[in-house]
């Protein structure tokens, strides 16, 4: 019988054990195509998890995820690219000066990226929050189409729209998943706290919650400073990824894809989200064949270029329109509640005989 | 800066004006009743470009006649996005037709994608609107004459309809009270899908007004013209038609005027929309004519 508290913990350390084992099979062993696609599962996850506690726990509903992003891609990668990459890539307007002989670990950038972002989320947050529903949701498309504008014009820091090409690629799946674990983690026990309980209760009613003695101002601008350090993170993971980044990178298009994730995996639920991401990852490589010409016994079929976002536009209007929880509605997967499910289930089957 | 200069930059500044007051309408009228933002008007602005474009191709209708088709189609488009992703949604959270704005938004963008095809095409001008008349020193192309006079006409028949007919009541009547305009005997469906197929209509007249302005057309084109008569629509109020067409006005007026007095701030110009809309959000977020 497992009952106890300690059970359940050695449980989930097993769990993360056997993942940290598969990560170590699968970075030696898979080839660079998988990898790829599993940094994605990894990288989605951190974005729909970041994006779900400010829209489905805390029910502000923010459009500006990709600014976030595209704040931690510039930030880690200045910082992580060597002196000698600056000076290839910034061949029309040299970078100023500081930032052109830095040099620092990945990891380090990494969490600068996430300060930075962090740092901008409260400037932004502290005066939007203010604001409700879909004026936020104005406010923050906007703040991320003005980061896209201001970096493709700040030629000397950002080089532009010409973006930062070749940059080293660092993001493995130590990376993405350590990190995907770490955030789902974080976020599970802050939404488990007391303030994870303030949250929700800002999402219920937030007249009744500031009437029982909730901050409101500063529970919003907390769960949107988190969101927004974890988003930067993500995109600094991206953009070592992808090894390439330009601000167009960070259009809305790419707040939108997080949306879809977010909303398909049910608004207000860990579990949800981290299914979709990795589907969705996955799903955009598995639909790539429908965008490419095929043929079937002779019959040649041209690829419809675009296809991929109408499919999964279709599916979030479906999901919009007749399953408005999403996958998992605000429902939480655990071992615990697998345990129980279980032994209750066996226990009505024995008092029903 | 001379005079001239000024001149020519007034006159394009007018009809962008008015172009995005057309769009703003839109948004507001529909803000109004449902006390939703309806993403996907750029959409529908967008879709009515094409649907000219094809009715002159494929069905090779006169020019004239593609585009009164293209208004009904968008009239049409309006009230199906309404009766599909909207009603079922009204009884729902706010945060769930919020959902469905955005998704049928990004739809409509893939759908003409797929079956338009990325790359733009050219739109086709009649002869006036490509031809620049030259007064005294001042150039000004065709469309910047016809532009402000079609909005207007359009604008006073929106305004006849929304305070001088019963329909126009009705409409106003929700805006100030959903369940007692309901229990007024106001059929609520068939007003809402009414403003939705004004606006959508005007919609159409924009985005036929802008191709002939700038004659590429794309998937995309509806975002920015879109997000503009947007911001258009908050400055001015949301929810007050008057308040829509003034915002359009300074919106437009402001946006040649940038670029026309601070040219090297030119690559900003789509930034500094957006830093107008948060700063009226923020100080003074029921905008110019809006209520409290």
């Amino acid at each position: 019988m497992i009952e106890k508290k300690k059970d359940f913990l050695l449980l989930k350390i097993a769990t993360i054990l056997i993942i940290i084992l598969f990560i170590f099979v699968a970075q030696r062993n898979f080839d660079t195509y998988v990898i790829r696609i599993l940094n994605l599962c990894g990288i989605y996850v951190i974005l729909g998890v970041s994006l779900n506690l400010i829209n489905g726990f805390t029910g502000q509903f923010s459009l500006g995820h990709a600014g976030f992003m595209a704040i931690g891609a510039y930030v880690s990668a200045l910082l992580y690219m060597s002196p000698e990459l600056k000076e290839v890539n910034y061949f029309i307007t040299p970078l100023i000066w500081p930032l052109s002989v830095i040099q620092i670990p990945f990891v380090f950038s990494l969490i600068i990226a996430g300060l930075v972002s962090a740092g901008v989320g409260f400037l932004v947050g502290a005066p939007c929050l203010r604001l409700r529903g879909d004026y936020l949701a104005i406010v923050t498309f906007g703040f991320s189409e003005i980061i896209r504008v201001l970096f493709c014009n700040l030629q000397n820091i950002t080089n532009g729209p010409l973006g930062l090409k070749g940059l080293p690629s660092y993001t493995n799946l130590w990376w993405s998943w350590g990190i995907a674990i770490f955030a789902v983690w974080f976020i599970k026990n802050l939404i488990n706290s007391s303030y994870g309980r303030a949250l929700k209760s800002i999402r219920e009613d937030d007249i009744a919650a500031e009437a029982m003695g909730v901050n409101l101002f500063y529970h919003k601008v907390l769960s949107f400073v988190v969101g927004a350090f974890f988003a930067g993170i993500g995109g600094a993971l991206l953009g070592s990824l992808v090894m390439t980044i330009d601000p167009n990178t960070f259009s809305f298009f790419m707040t939108f894809q997080i949306i879809i994730i977010v909303i398909v995996g049910g608004l207000g639920s860990i579990t949800g989200t981290v299914i979709v991401g990795v589907l969705f990852a996955v799903l955009m490589e598995v639909l790539r064949s429908v965008e490419s010409p095929m043929s079937f016994f002779g019959l040649n079929i041209p690829g419809i270029p675009g296809m991929r976002m109408l499919i999964f536009a279709i599916l979030l209007m479906i999901v919009v329109l007749f399953f408005h929880q999403g996958l998992m509605g605000n429902r939480e997967w655990s071992w615990e509640w697998l345990y129980y499910k279980l032994t209750r289930s066996k226990k009505e089957i024995k008092e029903g005989s | 800066m001379s005079l001239n200069i000024f001149l020519q930059n007034l006159s394009n500044g007018i009809s962008l004006g008015c172009l995005f007051a057309l769009v703003a309408i839109g948004y507001t009228m529909v803000y109004g009743v449902l006390r939703l933002i309806n993403f996907a008007h750029g959409d529908i602005f967008m879709m009515a470009a094409f649907f000219v474009f094809y009715a002159m191709t494929i069905f090779s209708l006169p020019w004239g006649i593609a585009c009164l088709v293209a208004i009904i189609l968008a009239m049409v488009l309006g009230r199906t996005i309404e009766r599909v992703a909207y009603k079922p949604l009204r009884n729902a959270p706010r945060i769930s037709s919020l959902c469905s704005a955005i998704g049928m938004s990004f739809l409509l963008e893939n759908f003409a994608i797929v079956v338009f095809g990325g790359r733009p095409k050219s739109f086709y001008r009649p002869e006036f609107f490509a031809k620049t008349f030259v007064l005294g020193e001042v150039r000004v192309p065709g469309v910047n004459f016809v532009t402000p006079i079609v909005s207007i006409v359009f604008l006073l028949i929106l305004s006849y309809i929304v305070y001088r007919t019963k329909t126009g009541l009705a409409m106003r009547a929700i805006s100030k009270d959903f369940d007692t305009a309901m229990l007024m005997g106001i059929n609520l469906d068939r007003t809402i899908s009414f403003t939705f197929m004004i606006g959508s209509g005007l919609a159409a007249v924009g985005a036929i007004l802008w191709a002939l302005r700038y004659p590429q057309i794309w998937p995309f084109m509806g975002v920015f013209p879109g997000w503009r008569a947007f911001t258009a629509a908050i400055i001015g109020g949301i929810g007050s038609i008057r308040g829509a067409m003034v915002g359009g006005f300074l919106v437009g007026l402001l946006t040649i005027m940038i670029v026309a007095f601070l040219p090297e701030l030119a690559g900003y110009k789509d930034a500094f929309i957006f830093v107008i809309l948060i700063f009226v959000l923020l100080f003074k977020p029921e905008g110019l004519f809006g209520e409290e």
